[in-house]
């Protein structure tokens, strides 16, 4: 099944944001920055902006009905940067013009003036001083104090990661328009409506019901449009309210990059003790995560790094720390991962390094202490349906592991400035939203009189294809054509008090309330049916378009049985709920059952280095992955490849860099570089591990938007293996991404 | 409603000068800005609301339209990026966007990216179907190398790409029989254009030219893929002259052993060019690695000399070529060696009210090697961090006349004289070369910036000279990794 937006988007006629037809009287707004990473605020002047022709406002912080406050957890964000400003681009103020050439040019004529405070962007520093988001939380299982003792090695090392910019291609942008009777419409590029809504309400001192937001589609998100897209959105309703007038605020791509935040920067100290049988004995992680200026959803990212600190290794005695440091750059958020891959970075990093010390390939450690089915995870959920031994079994046998192996052994030996590495990537993630109360959803379907249908639900479309998979939902409960279902806007008035879509898990929730609503819908058809037909409603059945009786077709069309049904005043309308049974999470003991289940997989990363200019080619990603049940196989391998890009890139060539006043160097397309065309791995091959799926999995098919991110760590061990078999003198460190810089400096240094 | 003063202001002056194109299957005029951007005229006044704006900056792709030029008869289709592409260089062109090509039902370019999932969040498509459709419309045939090279300036976040190499491996398969003498011929009558394409050629012909020098004002703008970056707020204001439009700036000669390239000629052009390949056919591979299809179909050698960027890639090579600029002020012409005109950082001999009208270079001899390298943190589609050029001829067994340019390792780009003049004379061997990277470190100035560090390019440009040796020299050198 082909996603049902793909002939819209090679024709161009599909809608984003950007292309909503305005109204005559919008306005536009431009967001002013602030100059400076941390100070306060001693003067905003906008006198020269507002003699600007064309000019209509300008807002700042005083100009706020409501509350000041854009926490989406914890409320220590603002609008409006108030008294000081705690990051650079940090936005201060709005100007509001008749056409956006004007807006963009009075931006530049608001004069903001910061007396200077002391900043920090290293969040060991924020640590050292005592600046943290929220109180530290440690996970531990075992006695890891005993179990050094029992450890025949162990290895100790620091490991960095860097921060990744989402480069959504359709930056944040939000247009508001007032209904006319006190009320007001958002449309707006976010992943969560509902958010917008609260976050709207509250800033405008306004209740709920008052602002209605409404989503088409998203050109890319990738969490960067969970908490990030709340603030542009809320600027333009504000406003419109203000104005009583259309406003329209579309960032730049330079101010986009510049004031939203990006994945968490994390940097680690480990130790890890092994047996002399290759048995992980002891792992003790403290993590510094680079939180930025305010809480954003630092404290639920930092709570997935904990989950998944251990990736797919049952390691009996653990204890991870994480600190969410608070520091002076742009609020970090939400990125595909949400903390798990700079958590599994670290538990990767300290098997290599001890792979290093023993003289052997990472992946006989990796392999020595995989998950087995049974075995507890360190918060205390028992892992079942565990895939990942039959996972790597398959690496080794389908993909012929030992002749890869043989093949770069052979080619480096050959080579003068040329080497191949490679390394293996094991996956475990969790599917739900580790906050319990969010694993809701809701979902309406109105079946109209002809037989045509039309579904809302709380889950956003932003590329991943939940719209076709709902539709296939739909389509399967009813059996009928798919050309017969719409899905409509996500929008608050039809759908109310909706989760994000995020944490992989829009089409599960979503698609488990619209299977509720649709059952009931069903039975419903199939009671009045029963009544025309004269025999029992567990007699009915449809296929494929007719209303079967005991398995025979009858003359009975779902068109006709929907008139009839109509006729007969049965309602065609209902609402389903949906909440993840069985979870729960204690954050006392930090110990209980937060996911609904595990996805699993593994890969093969090979790469060739060029060891004279520094130089590198992904040359092969072979991988065996755990769908379950996949309802939909081209739209799931399609997040398999996409992820995996994106995730070569965080390890590679994607570096975000800032200065010593906190000022962002990589805010444009030409300084910050994403994968092109010509960095996609040279083969990648996805294969689907035969497995049932588990119950809790829409149809048995499992989340897949973010697990397959975390294949990309594999590249940087594959090469940093490369860096080591040109230079054996290196003493390898663990400091992501690679950049070409950093690998040639690599390649020579001592 | 308050009105912008300067804006109605702006519009009188343009009255007199109308910007005449076809944009998809209508003829249309407009008193716009000449220096404002394609992309705002399509999206904001014609509401073609399918080319999208994702960078401004031509480094994403998302607003790719395809540019049709009357050449030889016929109309030549390159693809460029709306975003740079200043409205008085459109003038008696065919623009086509996504809507322009749409036929009613699927193209087999659109239909292969459908069928192949090759688009997820969609925004990115409509560019990557115009670079695709690009690659239909060359003049030489479309092989999957071909279409994969004209996506190399459309950047997609969702896919990983995989899945529009799929795609493209499809459309390589249906495009087999095209005909290359008569691409827009054979590409309608196969469904791949609507059928209007056939009327462009004899309709471009009634827009009348603006080429006379003399009547016209303002910046003088080349393809303009810096400025609309670099400046774009004030030249979506500004008047420009077009050089594009002066044909005397056109295209490449070669007069008595000299190359002269007029400074409209784009980097495209280079490479299709017969008398580059003739001449210089170890420059087409080089080409590739500056910037993107899209920004080679509209940057300008002059342009990439005139911006004075340290890194500027064509800069390097031409400086190793020993190149001079023809520049004309309002009296008269000079000549400037290259290596001259670059005074300071950014800075160079240009006076306001000059520009250049070429550049030139001596042919290189058959005997002599010419090399290219850089390095980028992206391979494709990207700034160097540092590049070199270099142009060496042997003396029997010892170099004779050498030149080797850098860029990235000083505010200028830099010729290497000392350690040119070190290399002359001697044999190729390690020592010799391992001498000579010593010798340069003396020479350069690099400094610590976004492109990497300064210790980093000293060491980067060691590494690309030891190239320069290895590739033009095979089996000569006995270099080890130890030894260096």
């Amino acid at each position: 099944m082909i996603n049902k937006d793909a002939t819209g988007h090679v024709s161009g006629r599909s809608v984003y944001l950007d292309d909503i037809p305005v109204l005559k009287n919008t306005l536009f707004g431009s967001v002013i920055g602030s100059p400076s990473a941390h100070g306060r605020i001693t003067h905003i002047d906008t006198s020269k902006a507002m003699e600007l022709p064309g000019v209509v406002r300008v807002f700042t912080s005083k100009d706020i009905p409501g509350k000041n406050d854009i926490g989406g957890i914890i409320p220590d964000e603002t609008l409006f940067a108030h008294d000081e400003v705690h990051y650079r681009s940090q936005p201060v103020a709005l100007v509001v013009a008749t056409d956006e050439m004007t807006a963009r040019k009075a931006s530049g004529l608001v004069s903001v003036k910061v007396s200077e405070m002391g900043i920090v962007t290293d969040p060991r520093v924020a640590k050292e001083k005592g600046h943290l988001l929220i109180p530290s939380r440690t996970f531990r299982m075992g006695d890891i104090q005993n179990a050094w003792k029992e450890c025949d090695h162990i290895f100790e090392g620091r490991v960095d990661s860097g921060a990744q910019e989402h480069l959504y291609l359709e930056t944040q942008g939000a247009y508001a328009i007032p209904d006319g009777e006190g009320g007001m419409k958002i449309h707006t590029s976010t992943q969560g409506p509902t958010l917008v809504q609260k976050i709207a309400a509250r800033v405008l001192g306004v209740p709920m019901n008052i602002v209605e937001v409404d989503v088409t589609r998203l050109g890319g998100a990738f969490g960067g449009k969970e908490d990030q897209a709340t603030g542009v959105a809320v600027m333009a309703a504000l406003a419109s309210y203000l104005l009583n007038s259309p406003v329209k605020i579309v960032l730049q791509r330079g101010d986009d990059i510049r004031m939203t935040g990006k994945r968490h920067p994390y940097s680690a100290d480990f130790r890890i003790g092994l047996t002399a049988d290759l048995k992980i004995k002891a792992y003790q992680a403290i993590l510094y995560q680079n939180g930025g200026a305010a809480a954003d959803l630092s404290p639920a990212i930092m709570e997935r790094t904990l989950f998944h600190s251990t990736n797919a290794y049952y390691i009996p005695n653990t204890e991870v720390t994480v600190h969410s440091c608070r520091t002076n750059l742009p609020p970090n958020t939400a990125f595909r991962g949400f903390g798990a891959p700079q958590g599994m970075f670290v538990v990767e990093s300290a098997i290599a390094r001890a792979a290093m010390g023993l003289n052997i390939p990472a992946y006989d450690i990796q392999k020595t202490n995989l998950l087995k089915e049974g075995d507890e995870f360190h918060y205390g959920q028992i892992a079942e349906g565990v895939n990942i031994g039959k996972c790597y079994e398959s690496l080794e046998k389908d993909f012929r592991l030992e002749e890869i192996v043989q093949e770069i052994f052979d080619f480096n030996s050959r080579k003068t400035f040329f080497r191949k590495g490679m390394a293996l990537m094991p996956v475990c993630f969790g599917v739900s939203f580790t906050n319990t109360s969010m694993n809701q959803a809701r979902a309406l379907v109105h079946i109209y009189q002809d037989g045509s249908i039309g579904i809302s639900t709380g889950a956003v479309e932003m590329g991943q294809g939940v719209n076709t998979k709902l539709s296939q939902v739909a389509a399967r409960i009813f059996s009928i054509d798919i050309g017969r279902i719409k899905i409509g806007t996500t929008n608050t008035a039809r759908v109310a008090n909706t989760s994000p879509t995020a944490a992989s898990s829009g089409a599960d929730l979503n698609g488990n309330a619209l299977l509720i609503a649709s059952g009931k819908l069903l039975d419903r058809l199939k009671k009045i049916a029963a009544e025309k037909l004269g025999c029992s409603p567990g007699d009915i059945e449809l296929k494929d378009e007719i209303v079967h009786k005991s398995g025979i077709p009858t003359d009975l069309t779902w068109e006709e049985l929907v008139k009839f049904a109509f006729m007969s005043r049965i309602s065609l309308t209902e609402n389903g709920h949906y909440a993840t049974p069985m979870i729960w999470f204690d954050k006392r003991l930090e110990k209980g059952n937060p996911f609904a289940y595990h996805v699993y997989g593994a890969a093969i990363v090979t790469v060739t280095l060029d060891c004279l200019r520094g130089t590198y080619t992904v040359d092969k990603v072979l991988i065996m992955h755990d769908f379950g049940n996949s309802i939909n196989p081209a739209i799931d391998l399609g997040q398999v490849e996409g992820g995996v890009m994106q995730g070569i890139g965080w390890m590679t060539m994607e570096e975000v860099l800032f200065n010593k006043e906190g000022m962002m160097l990589t805010d444009s397309l030409s300084t910050y570089k994403v994968p092109d065309i010509y960095s996609a791995p040279g083969v990648l091959i996805c294969k689907a591990l035969e497995t049932n799926g588990p119950e809790q999995a829409i149809f048995k098919s499992k989340a897949v938007g973010e697990p397959p991110f975390m294949y990309g760590i594999g590249a940087f061990f594959a090469l940093q293996n490369a860096v080591r078999a040109f230079n054996p003198k290196w003493n390898p460190d663990f400091d992501a991404p690679l950049t070409p810089e950093k690998i040639l400096m690599r390649l020579y240094g001592r | 409603m308050m009105v912008n003063q300067s804006y109605i202001k702006s519009r009188l002056i343009y009255l007199c000068y109308m910007i005449t194109f076809i944009l998809n299957n209508e003829m249309v005029c407009t008193a716009n800005p000449a220096g404002s951007s394609l992309l705002d005229f399509i999206r904001f006044d014609m509401e073609l609301k399918g080319t999208k704006s994702g960078c401004r900056e031509g480094d994403c792709g998302a607003c790719t339209v395809l540019m049709g030029t009357p050449e030889n008869g016929g109309v030549t289709y390159r693809s460029i990026v709306s975003c740079l592409t200043p409205l008085a260089n459109v003038h008696g062109k065919h623009i086509v966007t996504i809507e322009g090509i749409n036929t009613g039902f699927l193209t087999p370019v659109q239909k292969a990216l459908v069928d192949n999932s090759a688009t997820q969040c969609g925004f990115c498509t409509p560019g990557i179907v115009m670079s695709l459709s690009a690659a239909e419309l060359s003049m030489t045939q479309t092989t999957f190398e071909s279409l994969i090279a004209s996506l190399s300036g459309n950047i997609c976040r969702c896919t990983g790409y995989k899945s529009i190499e799929r795609a493209a491996e499809e459309i390589a398969l249906v495009i087999k029989e095209k005909d290359a003498d008569d691409p827009v011929g054979w590409l309608v009558a196969n469904g791949h254009l609507p059928g209007y394409f056939l009327s462009i050629a004899g309709r471009l012909e009634e827009i009348e030219k603006n080429e006379d020098e003399d009547k016209s004002f303002g910046l003088k703008t080349a393809g303009g893929t810096d400025l609309m970056v670099q400046k774009a707020d004030e030249m979506s204001e500004s008047v420009i002259l077009p050089l594009q439009a002066l044909r005397e700036l056109n295209g490449i000669t070669i007069m008595e052993g000299r190359c002269i390239i007029g400074a409209s000629v784009t980097m495209s052009e280079i490479s299709h060019s017969p008398e580059i390949r003739k001449y210089l056919p170890e420059l087409n591979g080089f080409m590739k690695l500056i910037g993107s299809e899209q920004v080679r179909n509209m940057a300008t050698v002059a342009g990439n000399i005139a911006n004075a960027s340290p890194i500027g890639d064509m800069t390097v090579m031409l400086l190793a070529l020993g190149a001079e600029l023809t520049i004309k002020g309002e009296e008269r012409e000079r000549i400037v060696p290259l290596k001259e005109f670059f005074i300071a950082y950014k800075k160079t001999d240009l006076a306001d009210n000059e520009h250049i009208r070429n550049i030139s270079f001596d042919i290189m001899p058959e005997s002599a090697l010419f090399n290219f390298e850089k390095v980028s943190r992206r391979t494709h589609l990207d700034i160097a961090s540092v590049n070199s050029a270099m142009l060496v001829r042997m003396d029997g067994q010892r170099i004779g006349e050498c030149h080797i340019a850098a860029g990235g390792v000083s505010p200028v780009p830099l010729c290497l004289d000392r350690t040119c003049e070190f290399l002359r004379g001697k044999e190729v061997t390690s020592e010799t070369i391992l001498q000579t990277v010593a010798i340069m470190k003396e020479e350069i100035s690099p400094i610590s910036d976004v492109r990497g560090s300064a210790e980093y390019k000293t060491l980067l440009l060691r590494q690309l000279i030891i190239a320069h040796f290895l590739k033009l020299f095979p089996g000569r050198l006995n270099l080890s990794p130890e030894m260096i």
